[in-house]
């Protein structure tokens, strides 16, 4: 039956749909919360599947542990919890029980960056990019709508290994196609462009990268966007390209600017093809309570702020 | 029930065990002797009795499993699996060496026979859960079987996975507290005093033995005993010896890894030889 990816409400509705999905065709499906199951709302498939269902209390790093005993099984566990805990607090269980181990876990962090708004510093996970760059071998994702959250989250499934996925919980957008088709490691060019490229993830700030394309063209500036779901493994390729054909690159992201998705674009390019970047994203500062609107431009991370952005990168490749 | 023959049977298997594990750190120069010698006869009776495993088909689905949480016991582990014949006793001699299979923590992805990764305490105990739950899912007949240290468990995961077991009622996980009275620094009650061990894992929702690590005929019971229940998770704490069996290190505080010679180690061995008859 073919998915209406207009009828999900929040991106967390999608995501658990997708895993519903999952667990009718593969038995080895199994889902695992930390007492914030109905903040994903992942009742559906608690309803569905009883037994494959595991609420291990207020009790992250126990709940990454499980799911790490889980998958040395041959299960495929799902285990949520918010992406503060899920990188902050269980950081040595995943890198050990599930990475180094080996084992097929795959994490999401609900609520990244400052899309948890009135939940406040404590709550808002600038660090998580950062922190799971450094485990060897682990695939990020952040989708940026309903489309690309369910089909990521089949490409999660199908990937042997662990993962980690960083999924909005309360909003969403449609910017793809019903049938876009996803590739793990190869990201989306949504908009194509020749003066400089800007490579953007998650929904906040792929939004607002195709919002300030769309003010640039206006004043005569092509910009490409680049929805860059896959934060690790990085597109080399994609990124080379676009480093050739713009020779300027913006890169937006929900999250720390240390060791973030402008640190892998810039990392690789300096190396590669020395290339003009300007990385857009939390400058070294914790997070505060707000709405989505107050904390976007509290962190300068508006559609404006994206072509301003552009525009002084734009100034610098013309220098 | 265990005979006097069975135990001396046992007994003599634990000596094998011993000395291969002190000639495999000796033949290094140092090593996690305490906590390793101090699990030896709960390995010797788990892998020469309880456990349903085939050291020739490692990974079969429905073997029992056993997750050594204080992971530093890798020494005594490998010693038990090499002599068991799931690889050969030659690869003891590569412990901890460039490109070994045998690191001094526990690793499924390059140590045949070792079920889980641990190393950093008190992860071994949710890995465990995860496994008896899956099994359970699965419909997999079979045990897991997790041995913690003592000193491990000041490890807030330790209790978080205790918590989980009772929760969903995990009669098919049976664990072991090696309650060696000793954590790298000194002893634990001068560290951080872990009370009574038995009252604590009561309180958690499990079944609870507390018997001598050291006497076969009571971990032999205590197995068994563990095995009859069904309702809850089994916790056995063994009242243990650290570095029993390597003379040198029995009744020393700095005995969790210490350096041997292979004068010392073939002293020690000698002695221990002589203690079965």
């Amino acid at each position: 039956m073919a998915k209406n990816f207009k009828d999900y409400d929040h991106m967390r509705d999608a995501f658990v749909d997708a895993v519903t999905d999952l667990a009718d065709k593969d038995e080895r499906i199994v889902m695992l919360d930390a007492d914030l199951s109905v903040c994903i709302n992942s009742g559906c498939f608690q309803e569905k599947y009883p037994d494959r269902f595991f609420n291990v209390g207020i009790s992250e790093a126990d709940m990454v542990g499980v799911a790490s005993g889980l998958s040395s099984t041959g299960l495929i566990p799902f285990a949520h919890t918010f992406a503060c805990f899920a990188s902050r607090r269980a950081f040595d269980q995943f890198f050990l029980s599930a990475n180094y181990a080996k084992q097929n876990v795959k994490l999401v962090g609900s609520d990244p960056g400052i899309t948890s708004q009135m939940n406040g510093g404590t709550h808002m996970p600038f660090e998580d990019i950062g922190l799971m760059k450094m485990v060897p071998g682990l695939v990020i994702f952040e989708p940026s709508d309903s489309v690309s959250c369910y089909k990521l989250t089949q490409k999660a499934a199908e990937h042997q290994g662990s993962t980690y996925m960083r999924v909005r919980r309360k909003g969403t957008t449609v910017l793809y196609s019903d049938d876009q088709e996803f590739e793990l490691g190869k990201g989306n060019v949504l908009n194509d462009g020749d003066d400089i490229t800007i490579i953007a993830a998650g929904m906040v700030m792929v939004t607002a990268a195709l919002d300030a394309a769309e003010m640039l063209k206006k004043e005569g500036i092509s910009a490409a966007v680049i929805d860059m779901h896959t934060i690790k493994p990085l597109d080399e390729e994609l990124v080379l390209k676009y480093a050739k054909k713009t020779n300027a690159i913006v890169t937006c992201e929900d999250a720390q600017r240390a060791n973030g998705l402008g640190s892998s674009v810039s990392d690789y390019l300096s190396e590669n093809r020395p290339t003009l970047v300007r990385r857009m994203g939390i400058n070294d500062e914790f997070g505060e309570v707000g709405t989505l609107d107050y904390l976007q431009k509290r962190f300068k991370m508006t559609a404006e702020d994206v072509v301003i952005n552009v525009k002084e990168t734009l100034a610098l490749k013309n220098k | 029930m265990l005979t006097d023959k069975d135990v001396l049977a046992l007994e003599k298997k634990a000596v094998q065990i011993r000395t291969l594990t002190i000639n495999e750190i000796a033949n290094l120069g140092a090593g996690h002797i305490g906590g390793a010698m101090s699990v030896v006869d709960l390995l010797t009776i788990l892998y020469h009795k309880w456990l349903n495993v085939d050291p020739k088909d490692p990974k079969k689905e429905d073997r029992d499993r056993l997750v050594v949480s204080k992971g530093h016991s890798g020494p005594a582990v490998y010693a038990t699996l090499a002599d068991k014949g799931y690889f050969p006793v030659e690869w003891l001699d590569t412990l901890n060496q460039g490109g070994t299979n045998l690191p001094s923590h526990c690793d499924m992805n390059k140590t045949p026979g070792v079920d889980f990764t641990t190393g950093s305490l008190g992860q071994g105990s949710s890995a465990a859960v995860g496994i008896a739950l899956g099994n359970r899912l699965k419909k997999v007949d079979a045990y897991t079987y997790l041995v913690l240290g003592d000193g491990e468990s000041q490890e807030g995961q330790v209790w978080e996975a205790a918590m989980t077991g009772a929760h969903f009622k995990l009669g098919k996980l049976i664990a072991f507290t090696d309650c060696n009275k000793q954590q790298l620094d000194s002893y634990t009650a001068e560290i951080m005093d872990l009370g009574e061990l038995d009252k604590k894992w009561d309180s958690f929702g499990w079944h609870v033995q507390r018997i001598d690590g050291h006497d076969f005929k009571a971990l032999d019971a205590a197995i068994e005993k563990a095995q009859a229940e069904t309702e809850k998770p089994s916790m056995i704490v063994l009242d243990t010896i650290k570095s029993k069996g390597y003379f040198p290190g029995e009744g020393q505080q700095a005995n969790h890894s210490m350096a041997i010679s292979k004068e010392q180690a073939a002293d020690a061995i000698k002695r221990l030889e002589g203690q079965v008859k």
